[in-house]
């Protein structure tokens, strides 16, 4: 990886995050918790590691990326944005009525999504559907998820874990976003999730523990997945909620709540830093 | 068709493997998944033939609808197999949340429909499924009569777009269709027709509601006969019709009488030609252990159970 290619990422963060803040701000509700603690997996995926076209959002050998945790929307709809699947100015009618971009994922809403989400615990099993099609297509697109941690206390999540692994979907690779907080405070104090990784180890995955945050190491664990082969992969991100704006750092009353006018050009101060 | 004569007995849920046999064999695109019931829900007849397209999950009806819903956005054209009770109650929000709300081309086999598993007893008896998937935008519910009517209705639902849930049954039940009689998905059957009151039913309790016309007929009253095989898309212009004509409906099902066929025909009724509506179902009670023909017997699902409907209906017109 060139400085100059992590330098140009570590930018596209910044607006990111910015969009975060800025959308849910503009909507007066929304996740930027849970958005903001997944910037640099989701810029990884949409601007260095996907094999898409955002111009053709339907085309047949794309990679498939599929929101499990579809509450961090406003993250994902930022990405697609910034690469090119709608204007970046349409981020701001978020939640509002008639928006493309709805409160939790539309596919129907917006075309250019795989599918809808918002239910918690549904979308690995999906993802293993597409690999699944994959494989009787013998298509190479490959499947990314991406879930919370919280969202690993659903049943349905250990179920599809072990469809991928008895399937040997070596095409779907989960990504868990382990801020380690959730609406009603800590994970481990909510629902304790530890050991994560030996849990997913001994559902056959192979498991690969990072920072969330540092792109060196994003960048890896997602080479690695893709050059596993046999069994699905499963990246354990390290991340900190809120990530990027000081006092939403975590805080869990930050998962579901919107910056007042007030908030946001302190959270904006935060992201570009006080010259700004 | 033949109520008379001795019939040929065969449970609908073979009719879906042979439909899905069939459809093995015309689309390649269709696949087929179930939850450790393939012999019992006749899915392992396809797995047999097509094992690079047959997907057991496991006992797990959730991720097989969600794996389901994958396949279907992989240009597949997935049936998620399994009891009715577990897929339809379980399974119902990522139905709703994956399949429906997106719209994805998924049909959905909910099997052992109706208090006629029997033995099994309440816990494996599905009565509210009609119900659960009724109310589900962009769903069609299907609930076919015969053995014949449902390998029909298993490749109608393979060639129309969008979720469908297929309602079959265990038990063998009288093959009174043809192979030539016409199917279509949301086009009611009128099989025999009446002029003082209507039965409208869907499923083998049809062949119950062909029982009681005879019977209404010896007692000098002229009933018309809906097969009512789709219960969403509603055939609304049938039920009017049969509400104009003779002023007077009975509902047959064998399904709680909330929220079912019945619910579906007095909410259209209710709206545009209220008559007297009778019900004839499961009536708000959970089901339990017995031979088939017992628990018809006991829970009110014959065809002089429908009679008696019929009389108590002719009595508010």
């Amino acid at each position: 990886m060139f400085t100059n290619d992590l330098e140009k990422l570590s930018a596209i963060c910044k607006d990111v995050r910015a969009d975060i803040v800025k959308m849910t701000a503009a909507a007066g509700s929304g996740h930027p918790g849970g958005s903001l603690s997944a910037v640099e997996l989701m810029t990884a995926l949409y601007f260095k590691v996907m094999r898409h076209r955002p111009q053709e959002p339907k085309w047949p050998d794309r990679d498939r990326f599929i929101l499990s945790k579809g509450h961090a929307c406003p993250v994902l709809y930022s990405v697609m944005a910034r690469t090119g699947y709608f204007p970046v100015e349409e981020l701001l009618t978020l939640r509002k009525l008639g928006s493309r971009l709805q409160g939790h994922p539309s596919s129907k809403a917006l075309p250019a999504l795989e599918v809808s989400s918002g239910s918690l615990g549904q979308g690995l099993s999906i993802a293993n559907g597409l690999a699944l099609a994959a494989k009787i297509n013998k298509q190479d697109y490959r499947v990314y998820s991406l879930h919370g941690d919280g969202e690993l206390q659903e049943g349905q999540i250990w179920e599809a874990a072990m469809t991928a692994a008895h399937y040997k979907l070596d095409n779907v690779c989960a990504i868990i976003d382990y801020n380690g907080l959730q609406i009603d405070g800590a994970v481990e104090k909510v629902m304790g999730l530890a050991p994560l990784a030996a849990k997913w180890q001994a559902f056959n995955w192979h498991t690969i523990e990072i920072d969330g945050h540092d792109f060196n190491q994003v960048l890896a664990a997602y080479e690695e997945a893709k050059n596993t082969k046999g069994k699905p992969t499963v990246i354990i991100a390290r991340t900190v909620k809120g990530k990027g704006v000081s006092f939403m750092e975590n805080a869990a009353g930050w998962h579901g709540k919107a910056p007042n006018q007030e908030e946001l050009q302190k959270a904006l101060r935060d992201i570009y830093g006080r010259e700004n | 068709m033949n109520t008379k004569t001795s019939v040929k007995m065969l449970p609908t849920r073979d009719g879906y493997g042979h439909g899905l046999l069939e459809l093995g064999a015309a689309k390649p695109e269709v696949v087929v998944l179930d939850a450790d019931l393939a012999k019992s829900t006749r899915s392992d007849w396809f797995g047999d033939k097509y094992p690079d397209r047959f997907f057991d999950i496991g006992i797990s009806e959730q991720d097989m609808i969600g794996t389901a819903a994958g396949l279907a956005l992989g240009g597949k054209i997935p049936f998620a197999t399994t009891y009715g009770v577990f897929v339809a109650g379980r399974a119902w929000d990522q139905i709703r949340t994956t399949v429906c709300y997106a719209d994805l081309n998924v049909k959905i086999a909910g099997n052992h429909g109706g208090i006629s598993v029997g033995a099994d007893g309440a816990t494996h008896q599905a009565l509210e499924d009609i119900a659960l998937m009724r109310v589900l935008p962009n769903m069609r519910v299907i609930v076919p009569c015969d053995a014949v009517e449902a390998k029909k209705a298993t490749i109608a639902a393979a060639n129309v777009y969008g979720p469908c849930f297929l309602r079959f049954a265990r038990e063998a039940t009288p093959v009174f269709t043809a192979e030539t009689d016409f199917f279509e998905i949301g086009k009611a059957n009128v099989l025999k027709d009446g002029k003082d009151v209507a039965i409208i039913a869907c499923g083998p309790i049809v062949y119950e509601a062909l029982l009681a016309h005879e019977m209404l007929q010896d007692m000098g009253i002229s009933s018309r006969i809906i097969n009512m095989h789709t219960v969403k898309p509603l055939d609304e212009e049938a039920v009017l019709q049969a509400a104009a004509d003779t002023g007077a409906i009975v509902t047959a099902e064998e399904h709680q009488v909330y929220g079912g066929l019945g619910g579906a025909v007095a909410e259209l009724l209710v709206k545009h030609r209220p008559v007297p509506v009778e019900m004839v179902g499961i009536q708000d009670t959970f089901g339990e252990s017995g031979a088939p023909e017992e628990l018809a017997e006991k829970y009110g699902l014959t065809a002089k159970h429908i009679v008696a409907a019929v009389q108590k209906v002719l009595k508010r017109k």
